[in-house]
């Protein structure tokens, strides 16, 4: 039980630490560092939101790892604006090219759209019960966009060169990946609920 | 399924083809368009700071930058025209004044600047370089380092008359 904290504190922390190790930080000040690692925090917790939702986090099965992840996605949409926002005070330039699709950078674009599909899924989890969305149509949407932030963020932070190691990095995206993956699986989210329930009434 | 097409006739009419193009280019080399411009690359101006002083060296050195810069149309080398350049580096941030130098062209119409090493910043280790001076018509690059180990960067200008 305890294992798979170790491996998720493990997955999530060394690429911490080993960004934390980099010669690039000597030449970069506070708030480019702190936009650096806002990205690699996004990316750690972008791991762990498909695992709270799935139950899969000993201790935080079921409603519990429900209303956490509601709390990751919060700070999932802190850390993005905290990345884009040291980013932009960084290089402004840079980052307005990147924000309107204009930059030479291949990896932009991706990070952008993800940015997008993460506030669609915020502002979509805020307002479902208001706008009464039917939660067949809100498990759809937020899978379709759970799909473009999660691939949108992988290709982003595999194309950077940047403060994060290379290994590190590529084991990070991969588990992000297989997470997802496994999640979306397992859940069957693009069944209809009713099916569902008679499927696991069938096996009991 | 392919098959090999090397039978007679098509390699005489490709070979002769080839002697067509080989022949007349060299008959006629600066023929046709020539040199075309080079276009700005995106981003390319992004922390530009127009005037900057032409310097000997920018900062301590270590890294050299370098390029040609030609006329649009005949290729010829465009002697004296001042080329800014800027980066971030160990020595300061891409905005900052101490970052940014220029240097001018030589008869050849090379220039060659040594400046502090680059560092990968916003995800690539690159330069920008500038040809701003009225003449010509404005050239902003951004040329990407292969790798952000090296300690040289090229950048080629074709300038076309306003």
């Amino acid at each position: 039980m305890i294992l798979i904290w170790l491996a998720l504190a493990a997955a999530v922390c060394v690429p911490i630490a080993a960004a934390a190790a980099s010669p690039l930080l000597a030449w970069r000040d506070p708030v480019y560092i702190l936009a650096c690692f806002s990205g690699i925090v996004a990316l750690g917790l972008m791991l762990v939101q498909p695992l709270l939702i799935a139950g899969y986090l000993p201790g935080l099965a079921a409603y519990r790892g429900r209303r956490t992840h509601l709390w990751t996605g919060g700070a999932l949409v802190v850390a993005v604006v905290i990345h884009v926002g040291g980013l932009w005070i960084t290089s402004p330039p840079d980052m307005i090219d990147a924000l309107l699709f204009s930059s030479p950078t291949p990896f932009s674009p991706w990070g952008v759209i993800a940015m997008w599909a993460i506030f669609s899924v915020a502002l979509f989890a805020a307002l479902r019960r208001r706008l009464g969305v039917r939660p067949r149509t809100w498990r759809i949407g937020h899978t379709l966009l759970a799909i473009v932030i999660v691939v949108g963020s992988v290709v982003h932070g595999i194309l950077i060169e940047g403060t994060m190691e290379t290994i590190s990095k590529a084991v990070l995206c991969a588990l992000v990946l297989a997470a997802t993956i496994k999640v979306m699986t397992d859940l069957k989210v693009w069944r209809r609920r009713a099916k569902l329930r008679e499927e696991s009434i069938a096996r009991q | 399924m392919t098959i090999a097409v090397l039978n007679r006739r098509n390699l005489l009419a490709a070979g002769g083809s080839v002697l067509v193009t080989g022949v007349s280019g060299l008959l006629f080399p600066a023929r046709a368009q020539g040199l075309a411009p080079t276009l700005s690359m995106q981003g390319g101006s992004n922390n530009y700071r127009a005037g900057a002083p032409t310097v000997d060296r920018i900062g301590k050195g270590g890294f050299w930058m370098s390029g040609t810069v030609r006329r649009a149309g005949d290729g010829a080398p465009l002697v004296g025209q001042r080329i800014q350049i800027w980066a971030h580096t160990t020595e300061g941030r891409e905005h900052e004044p101490q970052s940014h130098g220029a240097t001018l062209t030589d008869k050849n119409g090379a220039f060659r600047l040594e400046m502090p090493q680059i560092i990968p910043v916003f995800g690539q280790p690159h330069g920008h370089l500038a040809y701003d001076s009225g003449e010509f018509k404005t050239v902003f690059l951004r040329p990407v380092m292969r790798s952000a180990k090296d300690t040289s960067l090229e950048a080629h200008f074709v300038l076309q008359p306003v």
